[in-house]
């Protein structure tokens, strides 16, 4: 009897050590996001979006009158904006085509090999991603720039947009092939027009889920972008983009201020991303 | 028995999943014209392998070997491009399947999209209009033919499909227990419109529901361990079955 009710206060305590625990890997997020509000959200305003980052000099100014600092992160939303469409247009097709390959022809060793190198592109320190971007466009170029900065943004990419194609496509029931097929169409065309549709929300799900996470990324930025104090929209010059801003703004003193804003800004943008990709996958899955 | 101007003749064959072990034992017969035939027999005794094996469904599996020569109209489809015989033996699976992406209007001319052949609108909407009478899902769906095709019952979506393969004009219609999941009074809808749709088309139809072969087929096949058994004209198989295996099989002693 003792030792019944010694194991229901077993059960019980471990049940509320795991919830303890549960919540306490919330806390962190919860406490950045209170801090970054706290911090930086006189800073945002209409001129956050529209201009560039202040000069040093600006900055110095407005706080030596203790006004907010002038300026914006607006080089950094255009760049960061340019850089992620341009890594998107580069990394989509080839991710689903390649998504599609894995699919359909799943026990081929070819397949075997390319989802090991994705695997381990996927691993890889995003630093090492900018380093090979480096030496395949900006040292032949001359110049650091957005493209360099958008072929290291969409290796990251791929790999999420291969898996996510092919774990799409292999969801679908093999009935949606046959029955494209039995209409005497040829295997390209059921799988543009009939399997790739029916995938649709699959596919969008991972593609945001890959945007997310790239938009963040700051190390193969440093080594490929380099940065700009301007709006950029010259894909062979150097450009800005959000991370490389906050980065910029921690290194000189007199701009610490505005990493509050920039962060709040990138962290919400990247959480609604995740939100959204969340909801599309829950709607797409129901049916 | 012997069926004079086939459409369909299978001659010798044989369908293996796995080398050395056949699925479907070397069956040969004559598909007669605008007639329904139905292929009976136990669980696993190879009918979806033998109608699959018609319109070349095998081909996505490069595991599965089709041997003999299956011949319409005197070609064997065995050497023809398998695009080509798809369009002219339809296919209708057991689970209706219509294009989850495409609206009803969309499924009908899903055989035109899908082959790139574009058509006038006219021709189009008299050819969905058509199909989808012959099918008796006009009346039904007329109103709202831009909506998703899944939006349907189940017997709906299963007329839906036989629309589909309907509106390519094929020789044959292929269908493969096209009212297993379909309620009795489905199952009575497609039967009377398989009755209708042989004025035209030739159909051949795997059933588990010897009632429903006994209806509406003209000849009848029964299947077993991957043998044709016996082949006859329906009303002859059940009144007076040739072969004691069949008997037992329609006295319901076994399957
Ligand atoms: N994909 C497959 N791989 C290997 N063997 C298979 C496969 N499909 C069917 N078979 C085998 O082939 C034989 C015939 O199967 P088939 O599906 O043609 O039977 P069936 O008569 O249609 O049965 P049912 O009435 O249950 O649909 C069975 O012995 C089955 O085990
Ligand atoms: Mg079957």
């Amino acid at each position: 009897m003792s030792s019944l009710k010694y194991r229901t206060i077993k059960d019980k305590t471990f049940f509320y050590v795991t919830c303890f625990l549960a919540s306490l890997t919330v806390v962190p997020l919860f406490a950045i996001i209170w801090e970054l509000i706290k911090k930086g959200y006189k800073q945002i305003n209409w001129n956050f979006f529209t201009e560039s980052a202040p000069s040093t000099l600006d900055a110095m100014l407005a706080r030596n009158t203790g006004d907010i600092i002038p300026g914006g992160i607006a080089n950094g939303i255009t760049g960061t904006l340019l850089m992620v469409v341009l890594a998107a247009i580069i990394a989509i097709p080839i991710g689903i085509l390649v998504g599609i390959h894995l699919s359909e022809h799943p026990k081929t060793k070819f397949s075997y090999i390319t989802r090991f190198l994705t695997d381990l592109i996927q691993g890889s320190p995003s630093i090492v991603i900018g380093i090979i971007a480096y030496a395949w466009i900006v040292k032949p170029i001359g110049s650091y720039s957005a493209l360099a900065g958008s072929v290291a943004l969409s290796i990251m990419m791929l790999p999420l947009i291969v898996r996510s194609t092919e774990e799409t496509l292999k969801m679908l029931p093999g009935s949606l092939k046959e029955a494209g097929l039995a209409l005497g169409a040829s295997y390209t065309s059921v799988i543009l027009k009939v399997l790739l549709p029916a995938a649709f929300g699959g596919l969008f799900t991972g593609i945001l889920l890959a945007i997310s996470r790239v938009m963040g990324e700051t190390a193969p930025l440093m080594l490929t972008a380099l940065g700009s104090t301007t709006i950029n929209w010259d894909i062979v010059k150097p450009t800005s983009a959000v991370p490389l801003l906050i980065w910029e703004f921690y290194n000189d003193p007199n701009l610490i201020d505005m990493i509050w804003s920039s962060s709040l800004f990138l962290l919400i943008l990247i959480l609604s991303l995740n939100i959204i990709a969340k909801q599309i996958a829950k709607k797409w899955r129901i049916q | 028995m012997v069926i004079t101007n086939p459409i369909l003749q299978l001659k010798d064959v044989s369908i293996s999943y796995t080398p050395g072990k056949n699925a479907v034992e070397s069956v040969s017969a004559d598909i007669a014209e605008k007639q329904i035939t139905a292929i009976m027999g136990p669980s696993g005794c190879g009918k979806s392998t033998l109608l699959r094996a018609i319109n070349r469904m095998h081909e996505l599996y490069p595991d599965i070997k089709t041997t003999g020569e299956i011949l319409l109209n005197g070609k064997n489809i065995l050497k023809t491009n398998p695009m080509e015989v798809r369009r002219m033996a339809g296919m209708v699976f057991q689970r209706p399947n219509p294009f989850p992406t495409m609206s009803i209007y969309d499924n009908v001319i899903a055989g035109y999209k899908l082959n790139g052949i574009s058509l006038p609108k006219r021709e189009k909407d008299e050819l969905v209009e058509q199909s989808l009478k012959n099918v008796g899902l006009w009346d039904e769906v007329k109103d709202s033919l831009f909506k998703k095709g899944t939006f349907l019952s189940g017997g709906q979506q299963q007329r839906l499909c036989i629309a589909r393969a309907l509106s390519l004009k094929p020789q044959v219609l292929l269908m493969d227990e096209p009212t297993s999941a379909l309620d009795p009074i489905a199952t009575n809808r497609i039967e009377e419109l398989l009755l209708d749709l042989k004025k035209e088309f030739t159909i051949m139809i795997v059933t588990h529901n010897m009632s429903q072969a006994a209806r509406i087929s003209d000849y009848s096949m029964f299947m077993y361990l991957g043998n044709l058994i016996e082949y006859d004209e329906t009303q002859k198989m059940f009144t007076n079955p040739s072969d004691k295996r069949t008997e037992e099989y329609l006295t319901g002693q076994f399957g």
